[in-house]
């Protein structure tokens, strides 16, 4: 075991990764570095199992992986592939593991506790995400946002209250969250993206429509954020969720600095393949797992194809609102050139239709755009939060089936230590059994925990699915019939023109 | 009585002008085959008669070459469209622009609008060519043509110097002025409708997709939740559906209307300046013939002097006939325009309501959708 001062991911693998994955970086991040690194595993036989650094909740079994890879370009990219959450867990958050009592923040129990109260309290609680104010200047600078919420709930101090709050604070936010929930099975929602290239604009001043349009991209997909995070019934409580939306300073929040949405999909997804090629077949008792596992990969593939369909629709609304402009212009060239004069002022008539159907083209273009296209994208990147939370239940299975093993070895040896003379070594072989056992009670406890809340979740998951896409789709509806009335009153005003030449 | 020469070649059209109908297009081999129908002048009746491009290209050859009837020149010839094929080239496609859209369509309206301008021309409609066009059941065949004698803008050796000559009249140099003008100006407009149709169909053809793989999201089970989502999937799609269904009544509406209006302006207007053109030529011509006569050595006087009454008979004749032309034409082209903006306005308007009804119809369907 060796200390890393670079920056690391770890992420719960089995299996030889190393040679794909591991390169060391130059750069370091102190908050992320780990005092111990395990060996990688090659399957239960390790001895490293038996690491037990009570700071690294993640000592068996972990793979590092360092975010100066190849993946390192992705992840400066300004690319739209769809974000994972980060699944670091920042130690000071999570309290140690003392041996084998799991002193969680949140024990399994109080859950359940939480989810009976879920039914009393009604969901009244409302966030908005708004007035984007540039701070700083240069490379320095950064987009402040204003957080409003407005809620009846007696969880809140006040009714309504804002803070601000910048980009880092939000990624902050779900990095706390993800290192909390995501390993005991909870959905918790991705983060909005980063983007180098588009902040990098902002920074440098660029007051034009693509900085802008940015801007509004990113304030809408914050507010999405935030609206899904508090939707979720436990996360709502969580004392980071409720330190966000009210307290007026926050610690600012460091480690996001390097966590980039493209490059942690890649080598998640790279380490979702590992867990696919072992040879360790999970005996999945439980066909409902297996089916919805099928069933999400499937959903995931639509929901891609739907969201190209979607962006290639935006595009081309934009171009016929480019295009309209400039028949527009054409036509009042025309008129302009037209001795006639109630042709002229028909011509003239013309180009001021198609200026307005310019307008309502752009219009049309941008609720393609946040109502579908953004929707299909924050789905896209849920359902890699739902992948994980399944990944996660079958390394959890893994653990339960290891300490089975390891506790059967322990009695090997006890066994054979009843034929020796080492009174004191038996004892000791005597005392680990019963931890082991105590071990092994405990991890089939975590599978069965995670099995059930992984249910839940699923199942709230697909009901606010539903909810969400009825919500976009009838905004949608609004916006095309408001759009239709106001093409019609153009062309009735145009008949009224044209019928005095 | 002595008969003129003009008189000779005149008929009576026997035949409506104003209704002629090009009712149907076939395909023929390679060749696209037009059934033309035209009512009886005397009672009832009908001429239907199946003509291809070559006849038109027949007809519109004998109009041009009318040596003999005073002023031809000055004739603002109705347009005739590009040759189009069953396979036309991708070059010609774009040449015809809006009429290469809508399943030939709108290439039919143009050709009708041809021929009933044809007929409706006082000195055109009296050439038999037009009667047996439209007229005789055989086709008028591969006849010899005679040699098209007309200067033609693009033909000319020294048309760009010609085209700028300065000419003797206010009336014809403001006319030729504004034709430059608005021959630039429509034909902008006209290419950028077209981008504007180009992208609407495009436009449709994305709603389709969408509309497709929306389908595909479509979940078995007797789960309700994915029940409740596989029907949202459902509706949407066939939202969508509604959506292409009047993106692409928007664009036939564009085409047949506005479209295919702008497009025959811009034709026009490319046939005034052909006519201007041959006018400013049979100028040029009258002042090199003045000169001759004036510097002509008495042997070559009274030669000279022939060509030079004969040159401005033919250039008083053509300004004649090209004034008449302009001034009637003025008036028709400010109608028609008017009409294609009023049909391209009613249309829409129609199109627009049907797709609010729709929208809100299916907006009506999700407001009542309720999932426990």
């Amino acid at each position: 075991c060796h200390r890393i001062g670079s920056k690391m991911l770890y992420l719960d693998i089995r299996g030889d990764l190393d040679s794909e994955i591991r390169e060391r970086g130059t750069q370091s991040l102190s908050s992320l570095s780990t005092e111990d690194v395990s060996a990688n595993t090659n399957g239960p036989n390790q001895d490293a199992l038996f690491d037990d650094d009570p700071e690294d909740l993640f000592a068996e079994a972990t793979e590092e992986v360092s975010l100066d890879s190849p993946e390192r370009d992705i992840l400066l990219s300004d690319g739209p592939s769809p974000a994972i959450t980060p699944i670091t867990p920042p130690t000071s958050v999570i309290a140690p593991r003392i041996g084998h009592t799991h002193d969680d923040m949140f024990t399994h129990s109080s859950f359940d506790e939480i989810e009976e109260e879920e039914v009393d309290d009604s969901f009244d609680i409302n966030i908005s995400v708004s007035d984007p104010e540039k701070v700083g200047d240069g490379m320095n600078a950064y987009m402040a946002y204003k957080v409003t919420t407005k809620t009846s709930m007696s969880l809140f101090k006040q009714r309504e209250f804002s803070v601000k709050r910048r980009f880092s604070d939000f990624l902050g936010l779900h990095s706390k969250l993800a290192s909390k929930y995501l390993h005991v099975g909870y959905i918790v929602p991705p983060a909005p993206e980063k983007s180098i290239v588009g902040m990098t604009k902002v920074k440098v001043g660029k007051e034009d429509q693509s900085s802008n349009e940015f801007v509004e991209k990113r304030r809408s997909a914050l507010e999405r954020y935030l609206m899904r995070t508090v939707k979720h019934h436990i996360l709502l409580k969580d004392p980071d969720v409720l330190q966000f939306l009210e307290s007026s300073e926050l610690p600012r929040a460091v480690s996001t600095q390097a966590l980039s949405s493209a490059g942690l999909l890649r080598m998640v997804n790279k380490a979702a393949d590992a867990v696919n090629k072992m040879t360790i077949k999970m005996n999945e008792s439980d066909a409902w797992f297996e089916e919805k596992q099928q069933h999400f990969e499937s959903l995931d593939v639509q929901l891609r194809k739907l969201h190209i369909s979607v962006e290639s629709l935006v595009c081309h609304r934009k171009e016929l609102s480019v295009n309209t402009a400039q028949f527009a212009k054409s036509a009042a060239m025309l008129g302009n050139s037209e001795d006639h004069t109630a042709l002229s002022r028909a011509l003239s008539q013309l180009a001021e239709v198609e200026e307005k159907m310019d307008q309502l083209h752009q219009d049309q273009a941008n609720a393609d755009f946040y109502l579908f296209s953004e929707l299909l994208g924050d789905y896209v990147r849920l359902l890699a939060a739902v992948k994980g939370v399944f990944d996660h239940r079958i390394k959890t299975w893994q653990k339960w089936q290891d300490s089975q093993i390891l506790l059967q070895k322990k009695r090997e040896a006890e066994a054979k230590l009843q034929f020796t003379n080492k009174s004191d070594k038996l004892q000791q072989a005597k005392d680990e059994i019963k931890d082991m056992e105590g071990r092994v009670q405990q991890d089939e406890r975590d599978f069965e925990q995670i099995s059930r809340t992984i249910r839940k979740e699923v199942g709230r998951f697909e009901k606010e699915r539903v909810k969400d896409f009825k919500t976009s789709i009838i905004k949608y509806l609004e916006s095309l019939v408001l759009t239709q009335q106001q093409v019609i009153k153009s062309y009735f005003t145009f008949r009224y023109v044209t019928a005095s030449v | 009585m002595m008969m003129t020469e003009e008189n000779e070649v005149e008929s009576t059209l026997s035949v409506c002008g104003h209704n002629i109908q090009i009712a149907e297009v076939l395909k023929d081999g390679e060749m696209l085959s037009f059934l033309i129908v035209s009512q009886k002048l005397s009672g009832t009746g009908e001429y239907h008669v199946h003509r291809n491009y070559d006849d038109f290209e027949w007809l519109q050859h004998n109009l041009f070459c009318q040596e003999d009837v005073a002023g031809i020149q000055g004739v603002i010839f109705p347009p005739l469209p590009a040759k189009a094929q069953v396979n036309t080239a991708a070059k010609v496609m774009k040449q015809l622009g809006f009429l290469s859209l809508g399943e030939w369509q709108p290439y039919c309206k143009a050709l009708e609008v041809f021929l009933q301008q044809v007929a409706a021309h006082s000195i055109l409609s009296k050439n038999k060519a037009v009667e047996v066009f439209l007229t005789n059941p055989d086709s008028p065949g591969k006849q010899k043509v005679k040699k098209n004698i007309f200067n033609r803008l693009s033909q000319a050796v020294d048309g760009m110097r010609k085209e700028g000559h300065k000419d003797v009249d206010d009336f014809f140099q403001t006319a030729r002025d504004h034709n430059l003008v608005l021959t630039n100006c429509t034909k902008t407009v006209t290419e950028k409708l077209l981008e504007v149709v180009q992208t609407e169909q495009k436009i449709a053809v994305a709603c389709g997709h969408f509309s497709a793989a929306l389908l595909l999201c479509v979940e078995p089970g007797d789960d309700p939740n994915k029940q409740a989502f596989s029907k949202v999937c459902v509706k949407l799609s066939e939202v969508f559906e509604s959506m292409k269904k009047s993106t692409t009544g928007v664009s036939e509406n564009d085409v047949s209307t506005m479209g295919l209006g702008l497009d025959l302006e811009s034709r026009y207007q490319e046939a005034i300046k052909e006519m201007l053109f041959r006018r400013t030529c049979k100028l040029v011509e009258l002042e090199h013939a003045r000169r001759n006569a004036e510097k002509a050595k008495p042997v070559k006087k009274a030669a000279m002097e022939e060509l030079r009454k004969a040159a401005e008979t033919e250039f008083e004749d053509i300004s004649r006939v090209a004034k008449e032309e302009i001034t009637r034409f003025e008036a028709v082209r400010v109608k028609m325009l008017q009409q294609a903006m009023v049909q391209w306005c009613e249309k829409q308007l129609l199109t627009a309501k049907e797709c609010a009804d729709q929208f809100t119809q299916h907006l009506e369907v999700f407001r009542g959708m309720n999932f426990k």
